[in-house]
């Protein structure tokens, strides 16, 4: 039904009243995303966004990646807005659509990823009556996003969308989802461009607090034995909070540890960096955070995998945290100077104290506090006696991460044993180059969001350290590598077992490893050939270099079937309940480190 | 630095929000999930114009989780202002309740006297029931149902607590009456 045109083409857009341009529902969504700047959009058509499908159909602006299964298309998504910086796009149907999205959101939703979900959803008239394919999307969403929207007024559709990519990507980003009933996408609806217009309600804060500033800034210059600890809001809040981060720990003199989520924020091949921290973090952070007088937390939320227990977390230091989010603060643990603002802005101004006051750090103190950490340090806690015969894990991780330095290289990762052991043995120099599922931890999270990682850097060597449980669970993607040229590499660290859980089975459950057996699994190398794929295989530790090697020089999409020896445990640990200072380092700790009741109660 | 010794407390937190489909489920969803408790919750619009809706909830817990709370809350897409009634000086908070209650004889008179002492007010009646609507504190009103109860069979309708802060100063303005002006000067010049 087009309307005559009563404005002249040329009118000047500035002015005020001028009328916005009818189209369908389904041309207001595509003319939004075009309009947010949206490049690429993963999803999976149905019934109930045909109109949408058409309108993608008639244009070319944006590019649609069809994957296999929905919960892949938010992965993808994730990788694609994990590597860039930039929101993620979605586009499902409604019922079986939307219900499978939902691991991926709740995903998104723990490791504060933008995502714009848009979900199909039957007529508005048929709204709970039970339709083919219905589903109550908004309320089984509600909990696992940070904001959803109904769509039931062609008016209000515009508006919906622009104002759901403000949500996803202020203050603390997250996904967001849209339910869009069919006949809204087909009915008559304005067309304005309110890209900028933020909403009423949600304003977050972005500068941090003058006079708390001065009093962190002071608290970091007398510290004796001081530590910065930073998490994924750094990555989230752009490279300058990386940088901004870096100067400032290297301005001080002081050490640095970063969560899982953080890696990448400061230079893992820095001196001043102590590793990861947290129940597989190095014995130098840990034991670092543990015996700190100050402690600076920028963008981290002293989860349970890096408290440990809270009872015995860093008893003697005053705390600093810096946070986005004021529900972050003082819930797991009491801190002393808080701070709500974005980490880039907050460590900016932090910055300009520090030099307006010339702060000067006690270097005295500093060096003694150092000759402590560097005694840590020479316990080696990574350390592990590399087989000439079978292929070690850890082994495995470390040459694939000294063959791919310095090239343009993002890794995923899947969840368990190979996760944290790639967060372990891989350096990452530069923010965004790490995706993994933190929060969730989800399996079958590293494959599709490697894709979304190949999308955006067409170019780079990008590869999903996997788990051979979890890649089997979103492996149906290598039919969309394939259909898209993708050359993602699964570098699959076979070890036959879901490796964590075997490992806390043995730790914990006196070794009655119920399940945990990975019965009758496929020929990875055949499997990668069936798809169209490369499958290679190193079952020695001689033939791994060669493997890497060529894995890299394929461009196609590669499944590296690593056949490692089975029961490695990943060490450093923290069982669960114990504080810090409470470390296993090695399996021989492990007789004499018992879990306790509690801890055995604890995930 | 474990929060299980800190003492718990009740607080009334009044907030205002988008008086949009789902609010309410946003809200109560965010206790449930994460495992705060509701003691009341009231609910109704304030703005129409706007579409505001204002919640007072009467919550208990220990200071962190109070605080989380109001964060959890404040930060919820939809909600406009969070107010801590409790922390931030006095309040009055009432709620109403409909009382019936079935008795015959002296204890029909001695309802009727009570329910004369607390200022409740017969709305309805037949020979045999009465329905009282009385106004209060939660305490006035639990300290009413008592002795009805006392009395003969009782069925009560509480509203949950209504609040706001004493004193001169305006938390939450409604917004309503210069913008419902504008509204209809701007019908006018079309």
């Amino acid at each position: 039904m087009a309307k005559p045109r009563t404005t002249s083409p040329r009118t000047p857009s500035s002015t005020k009243a001028a009328k916005p341009e009818i189209m369908s529902g389904a041309a207001v969504i595509l003319r939004a995303l075009k309009d947010q700047g949206v490049e690429v959009v993963f999803g999976y058509p149905g019934g109930a966004v045909l109109p949408i499908y058409d309108e993608i159909f008639k244009q070319n602006a944006i590019r649609h990646i069809l994957v296999r299964h929905e919960q892949a298309a938010v992965h993808a998504a994730e990788g694609y807005a994990r590597s860039t910086g930039k929101v993620g796009c979605v586009l499902v149907t409604s019922g079986p659509g939307a219900t499978n999205a939902v691991t991926g959101l709740t995903d998104a939703l723990m490791d504060s990823i933008p995502i714009v979900c848009l979900t199909g959803q039957v007529a508005t008239h048929l709204i709970g009556n039970d339709a083919f394919q219905e589903a109550d999307t908004t309320g089984i969403t509600r909990p696992c996003t940070k904001h959803n929207y109904l769509v039931k007024d062609p008016e209000k559709l515009a508006e919906v969308m622009h104002e759901a990519f403000y949500v996803a990507r202020s203050g603390r980003p997250g996904p967001v989802v849209i339910d869009l009933p069919k006949d809204i996408q087909f009915a008559d609806c304005p067309y304005t461009n309110a890209k900028d217009k933020e909403p009423k309600s949600y304003r977050p804060q972005v500068a941090g607090d003058d006079s708390a500033i001065e009093k962190a800034v002071e608290l970091i210059a007398k510290a004796k034995r001081p530590i910065f600890y930073g998490g994924g809001g750094l990555i989230n809040a752009g490279p300058k909070a990386s940088k901004l981060f870096g100067e400032f720990v290297r301005k001080t003199g002081y050490p640095a540890t970063l969560t899982l989520m953080g890696l990448g924020a400061y230079p893992a091949s820095d001196r001043q960096f102590l590793g990861m921290l947290g129940m597989h973090g190095t014995y130098e952070a840990n034991l670092a955070m543990h015996d700190c007088d100050v402690m600076v937390c920028i963008g981290a939320r002293f989860d349970d995998r890096v408290t440990g227990a809270l009872s015995g977390f860093s008893p003697n230091s005053k705390k600093i945290h810096v946070d986005i989010d004021p529900s972050s603060i003082n819930k797991n643990v009491a801190v002393d100077v808080p701070i709500v603002g974005d980490a880039a802005t907050v460590l900016e101004q932090m910055l300009a104290v520090w030099k307006a006051k010339s702060y000067k750090p006690d270097e005295k103190a500093l060096a003694a506090w150092w000759r402590q950490i560097d005694g840590w340090r020479s316990r080696k806690c990574l350390a592990f006696t590399p087989s000439v015969k079978e292929i070690k894990p850890q082994q495995a991780i470390q040459r694939l991460f000294e063959k791919t330095r310095g090239m343009d290289c993002y890794i995923t990762t899947e969840v368990g044993q190979h996760q944290m052991w790639a967060a372990q043995y891989f350096g990452f120099d530069e923010p965004n180059r790490w995706m993994t599922s933190g929060g969730l931890g989800t399996m079958g999270y590293g494959f599709p969001s490697a894709m979304g990682v190949q999308i955006a850097h067409p170019d780079a060597l990008v590869i999903d350290i996997s788990g051979e449980a979890s890649f089997l669970m979103n492996m149906q993607e290598m039919s969309t590598m394939r259909q898209y040229g993708l050359p993602v590499k699964a570098f699959i660290i076979n070890n036959q077992w879901m490796g964590m859980v075997r490992q806390w089975q043995e730790l914990i459950h006196g070794k009655r490893y119920s399940e945990s057996y990975s019965e009758a699994l496929p020929d990875f190398v055949k499997l990668a050939e069936a798809f169209g794929g490369v499958g290679l295989r190193a079952t020695r530790a001689d033939e791994l270099d060669d493997l890497i090697d060529e894995m890299i020089a394929t461009p196609h999409p590669v499944l590296a079937d690593i056949c490692v020896t089975k029961e490695e445990n990943c060490f450093p640990m923290i069982p669960s309940g114990r504080a810090h200072n409470e470390m296993i380092l090695s399996p021989s700790d492990q007789e004499q480190q018992t879990v306790t009741d509690k801890g055995m109660a604890l995930v | 630095m474990t929060t299980t010794d800190q003492p718990i407390a009740r607080h009334t937190i009044a907030v205002l929000v988008a008086n949009e489909p789902g609010v309410l489920a946003r809200v109560i969803g965010l206790f449930s999930g994460r495992g705060y408790n509701i003691e009341s919750l009231t609910v109704s619009e304030v703005d129409e114009v706007n579409a505001r809706s204002r919640i007072t909830i009467v919550t208990s817990g220990t200071p962190m989780v109070i605080e989380q709370i109001k964060a959890q809350l404040a930060r919820l897409v939809p909600v406009y202002d969070v107010h801590d009634l409790t922390m931030e000086g006095p309040h009055v908070g009432r709620e109403m309740a409909l009382v019936k209650i079935r008795n015959t004889g002296d204890k029909r008179i001695e309802s009727l006297r009570i329910a004369d002492t607390f200022r409740a007010r017969a709305i309805d009646s037949t020979l045999e029931s009465f329905v009282f609507e009385l106004t209060g504190d939660t305490g006035k009103i639990d300290a009413f149902i008592d002795l009805m109860v006392s009395l003969g069979e009782v069925e009560v309708s509480r509203t949950g607590v209504v609040a706001i802060a004493r004193g001169e100063h305006v938390h939450m303005p409604l917004v309503r009456k210069a913008k419902a002006k504008r509204r209809a000067k701007k019908g006018a010049d079309e």
